[in-house]
């Protein structure tokens, strides 16, 4: 996956898919990367689709912070690349 | 969650675009900025979703528009402007999205920079605005490859005519009018110096458009000294079918 051309689009565009998990929308929360500490919110985040399922990368190191795949019968979702999440009290 | 929606008009923006209205029954209302996802479904049961951003301001009247721009290869975006009919009902799930919003309660100095059809959720901002009866100052700066290329122009016109603290200004990348100011070309940091918010108003932000669009405005937005937590962006692939 190639850093340098523009083959993503915002982390908000994974709301819908992360919907059907979550009752809140995490693309409005705060993340920190597991990798380089930058808090940033989720929206921000680079989203790749191209993928089978989707794939966030942080806007500052490009380390993987969120996958998600859809099988037929299951949802897997990925988060270890972000140390927290935080998110404003409605 | 997919909700059960019907087309009921249809008008074409320009030659490629086309602005869809829909009813929703069960539709909880939308923020300025939001978007759906739409779910087309073939007989054989293959389906493709696409994300779109709302047009139209929050109502309470259960519909929503989408301006959708017909992309070479799009397969959702080629069908819902050439082949949709009024009254066929199509699956939504939505609204989504919470970080690329503006709510009438913020009062703050606003900056809107469109690329192409990135303006459609932007245009949402400006209507609701306006139906709010907001006097927050509102800027947009929008980009589009020539005058035929622009959206909702009659309205953005009627809309700063009559209210001063709304000013549109265009600009073209590569067909200009006759009367334009600047020769065609793409928003450069002395076009954003001369025609945004300067920022010691601090300004909330708000650019949509393609990813590379997106990435250099709101670079010359950071280097005129916009503080990068005002800047809140929405972009969109070339691949994908979003707006």
């Amino acid at each position: 996956m190639s850093s340098n051309s523009y083959d993503y689009v915002d982390g908000s565009a994974a709301a819908g898919e992360l919907s059907k998990i979550f009752a809140v929308d995490v693309t409005a929360a705060e993340g920190q990367c597991a990798h380089c500490g930058a808090i940033k919110r989720f929206a921000d985040a680079r989203l790749y689709t191209q993928s089978p399922g989707i794939v966030a990368r942080c806007t500052v190191c490009e380390h993987v912070l969120l996958r998600l795949v859809n099988t037929p019968q299951r949802v897997l979702l990925d988060v270890r690349g972000m140390t927290y999440l935080s998110f404003d009290r409605a | 969650m997919w909700r059960v929606g019907k087309v009921v008009a249809l008008h074409d923006e320009t030659s490629t675009a086309r602005t869809i209205t829909i009813e929703i029954p069960d539709w909880p209302g939308h923020a300025a900025g939001q978007h759906v996802d739409v779910r087309l479904t073939a007989s054989d049961g293959y389906s493709a979703v696409r994300s779109y951003s709302i047009a139209s301001a929050p109502n309470s009247e259960r519909r929503i528009e989408l301006t959708v721009e017909r992309l070479p290869k799009g397969e959702v975006s080629t069908y819902l402007t050439q082949e949709v009919a009024i009254s066929d009902r199509l699956d939504f799930r939505g609204p989504i999205g919470g970080w690329f919003v503006w709510r009438t309660q913020q009062i703050e100095p606003i900056q809107l920079i469109a690329g192409g059809s990135g303006i459609v959720p932007l245009m949402s901002m400006i209507r609701s605005r306006a139906s709010a009866g907001s006097t927050a100052p509102f800027r947009l700066l929008y980009s589009v490859r020539e005058p035929g290329a622009v959206f909702y122009r009659d309205e953005l016109r009627a809309l700063s005519d009559k209210d001063r603290s709304l000013i549109v200004n265009y600009v073209y990348t590569r067909v200009a009018p006759i009367d334009s100011p600047r020769q065609p070309g793409r928003i450069d940091a002395a076009l954003i110096a001369n025609t945004t918010w300067p920022s010691n108003l601090a300004p909330t932000c708000y650019v949509c458009g393609p990813t590379p669009f997106v990435e250099s405005v709101a670079g010359f937005l950071s280097a005129s000294g916009n503080s990068p937590n005002k800047i809140r962006t929405e972009r969109f692939g070339p691949t994908g079918d979003r707006k």
